[in-house]
């Protein structure tokens, strides 16, 4: 979804204006336009008058958050400790080759973004694949076409 | 409805009871994440269609429940009164299932669980060898109840501790009795809860007099997710342990910092809290007490750093999640610079417990310092994967054989790794030692948030160590050096010896730099970073030294030092290696055998994994 002030004004108001609450806001800017757009972050930068540095600081810091646009669905390969062990990072390099992409990127077609992560909590499924909202459990190299393939539509 | 009283709340838990049959025949449905993830929402929507064709509706419950714990065997789905187990059931086998089980009386034989397939079925879910060895206290209601209902809660019991505490128990009794019962701090550190919570309780909290509850719902250990299921599945149980702990330390307002990876966490607490908030178990007044306390949801950026308490202060207030030197600790200065308790959910889960059933009969678990019980996630190279709670003190082999069902595929049992990437590996020759917080201490690991990853023959030590190290590389939050550049130096080291670059004294120098990283960090994230490398040097050196000296990978894990081949004579020709191979190094006609270029092979491991005949060898 393309910037809009509007949402960023409800986002604010949604949180009192509360800017101990920035990084709730900045979760609610996120899922909204899929990244944190400049013009969001000078608003929140005004509205609630903390300076702009100290929200790139928060906006950088934290896994969740990205200044670059990401693509339609999100894959993300678990590398937690159990997932490692059953061949995790073989599944995350099998991901790279098929979307020609490397982990933290989006493919040029803005389908997929492809990313690795350090547990979901979820171990006993390893090594585990959540694509979006979706668990895709014991992952293995054959199953990838199946699983992206499911998103292509 | 609000409960103005204590009496009230019993009145309610009375009505709720009389409503309830005993007798009625329920199927509860686990809706843990795992078993979501296999399907068991359709399959509790299946059983429902299925009572309604057959015009049994009425008399059957369909219910969804937190996590039961056997992930492994999911989704699982459990017949009450009759207390029948079923595990992996699928759409196909709801229609058998119910006929069986309903009409005929007799389990459905195909979904009963088997240790193997040999082995004769086992009915009920107590007599299976999972559950038979578990002591559980904390996950009582786990896979028992329907985690969004609080009256559900309240019909086991739920909030009469809560009743009990307010209605004549001074703070200072409570606070007895926790010291008591033993409870030591179950997000890791081991710490008294009773110490903590007084040091919050005589802390100075301004000329408000402003104290803060916090329950870490963090848990960012990769291998561990028993706070995930206690949140998701009980989550009343760790809100009434807070506010039994807020009214003990003369808190008015508690915060829960969950992940933001665990969005069903969080969903179940909101409700659970706005219930608690209806029925007046939250907020102003609480049971006409006169006492009020009210709690927020935190949703985590995801920063493994903040499972740390000052950086998740920091985030709470809306900073980047970067811990503080704690010269003055945050009992007297956290949150807003006041006083602060914080503890863990599985913490305060037990808070309930203790005070429902006394400290006495509490501390008869365990060993002499550590009392109660302790949640484990099971995971790895392991039979039974899933959450087990045991009382403290049962040894690794107890655990990982005894309920684990031991490692599968005739593997060799290599190491355990227990705590998170602060943790250590232990090796077999202290399978028998003790599980408390001083013994796994003692071994150069650590309880942690209780992650217990069982590691096969196939694992290479070096590898794993190198694995939490850059794990923890990721999630340093660079604030000191010591942690920042230590980390880097240890897995350039780590990487070399792994490439087969490794030098003469490279162990040496890996325990040095973990030496500098331990006494000069500044919070406990960098001052255990070490621990993986160190305590695999300590158990496995030879493995070390055979990657430093021989370029040779015993585990056969390490790229660069091993080589692919297809054994002639056991190859079938299926081509399903050549499919997978991404760099075309496979070739070979069918049903004749393959042949791999090592020139072309990238070793990928893919041709290994998916050989039906295990064909491909490793060298």
């Amino acid at each position: 979804m393309n910037y809009s002030e509007k949402s960023v004004d409800k986002i604010v108001k949604d949180h009192n204006g509360d800017a101990s609450k920035v990084i709730l806001m900045l979760q609610d800017v996120q899922s909204e336009f899929r990244y944190i757009p400049r013009e969001a972050v000078k608003k929140l930068s005004d509205d609630l008058d903390i300076p702009e540095a100290r929200i790139y600081h928060i906006a950088t810091f934290y896994k969740a958050f990205s200044l670059v646009p990401r693509g339609e669905h999100e894959i993300r390969v678990c590398l937690g400790t159990a997932c490692h062990i059953k061949g995790g990072k073989r599944i995350a390099e099998g991901f790279e080759r098929a979307l020609k992409v490397k982990a933290g990127e989006t493919t040029k077609d803005k389908k997929f973004t492809l990313e690795t992560v350090n547990c979901l909590g979820a171990c006993a499924l390893a090594p585990l694949v959540q694509v979006d909202e979706e668990n895709h459990s014991k992952m293995t190299i054959e199953k990838i076409d199946k699983v992206l393939k499911q998103y292509k539509k | 409805m609000r409960l103005e009283t204590p009496n009230k709340l019993e009145e309610l838990r009375k009505s709720i009871l009389e409503k309830q049959d005993p007798n009625k025949q329920k199927i509860l449905v686990c809706g843990g994440t795992g078993c979501i993830s296999n399907g068991s929402l359709e399959v509790a929507k299946a059983f429902e269609a299925e009572l309604k064709s057959q015009k049994l509706k009425a008399e059957v419950e369909v219910k969804i429940t937190g996590c039961h714990g056997f992930c492994e065997r999911g989704p699982l789905v459990v017949f009450l009164p009759q207390s029948i187990f079923y595990e992996r059931v699928d759409l196909k086998g709801v229609p058998d299932i119910l006929k069986e089980t309903l009409i005929s009386g007799v389990p459905h034989d195909k979904y009963l669980y088997r240790m193997t397939k040999k082995d004769d079925p086992i009915t009920k879910e107590e007599d299976i060898p999972f559950y038979k060895n578990q002591l559980r206290w904390v996950l009582r209601h786990n896979g028992k109840i329907d985690p969004t209902s609080i009256d559900e809660y309240i019909a086991q019991g739920g909030y009469s501790a809560l009743a009990k505490a307010l209605n004549g128990l001074s703070p200072e009794r409570i606070v007895d009795e926790i010291d008591k019962a033993g409870l030591r701090g179950r997000g890791g550190g081991g710490f008294s809860t009773a110490r903590k919570w007084r040091s919050v309780k005589d802390a100075d909290g301004g000329p408000d007099n402003i104290r803060y509850v916090i329950c870490n719902g963090d848990e960012g250990d990769p291998g561990a997710f028993m706070d995930r299921s206690l949140m998701e599945g009980d989550p009343h149980s760790v809100i009434e342990g807070m506010i039994i702990g807020a009214y003990a330390i003369g808190s008015n307002k508690g915060y829960i910092y969950v992940r933001m990876e665990y969005p069903l966490a969080v969903k179940h607490l909101d409700l659970a809290i706005k219930s608690a908030r209806d029925y007046g178990l939250l907020g102003e007044n609480i049971l006409g007490s006169g006492f009020s306390f009210d709690i927020e949801i935190n949703r985590g950026g995801g920063a493994f750093v903040c499972g740390e308490s000052s950086a998740l202060m920091a985030s709470i207030m809306g900073r980047a999640g970067e811990p503080r030197a704690k010269y003055v600790h945050s009992s007297e200065k956290g949150l807003n610079d006041l006083p602060t308790n914080l503890n863990n959910v599985e913490t305060w889960a037990n808070v309930p417990l203790i005070i429902n059933r006394g400290a006495d009969w509490f501390a008869a678990v365990g060993t002499e310092k550590s009392k109660g019980t302790k949640v484990f996630s099971l995971v790895g190279s392991v039979n039974n994967v899933g959450l087990v709670e045991v009382p403290m003190g049962l040894s690794l082999r107890e655990i990982i054989y005894g309920i684990g069902g031991g490692i599968p595929g005739g593997k060799k049992f290599k190491a355990v790794q227990t705590g998170g990437p602060s943790g250590g590996c232990i090796p077999e020759a202290h399978l028998d030692a003790p599980v408390d917080f001083d013994e796994l201490t003692k071994l150069g690991s650590m309880m942690g948030s209780g992650g217990m990853i069982v590691m096969d023959e196939k694992t290479c030590m070096v590898d794993v160590a190198k694995y939490f190290i850059n794990f923890l590389v990721d999630e340093s939050c660079g604030k000191c050096t010591p942690c920042r550049e230590g980390l880097r130096q240890l897995l350039i080291v780590l990487t070399r010896i792994t490439e087969g670059k490794g030098k003469e004294g490279d162990i040496e120098l890996l325990k040095d730099i973990g030496d500098c990283m331990t006494w000069g960090s500044l919070c406990a994230l960098g001052g255990s970073a070490s621990n993986p490398v160190i305590s695999t040097i300590k158990y496995f050196r030879d493995e070390y030294e055979a990657h430093i000296k021989e370029k040779r990978c015993p585990a056969g894990v390490c790229q660069d030092l091993i080589t692919f081949s297809i054994i002639e004579g056991d190859c079938i020709g299926c081509g399903r290696c050549l499919k997978v191979c991404p760099s075309s190094a496979i070739t070979g006609e069918n049903k004749k055998p393959h042949v791999i270029d090592e020139k072309l092979c990238i070793r990928c491991r893919a041709c290994y994994e998916v050989c039906p005949v295990d064909a491909v060898m490793i060298e």
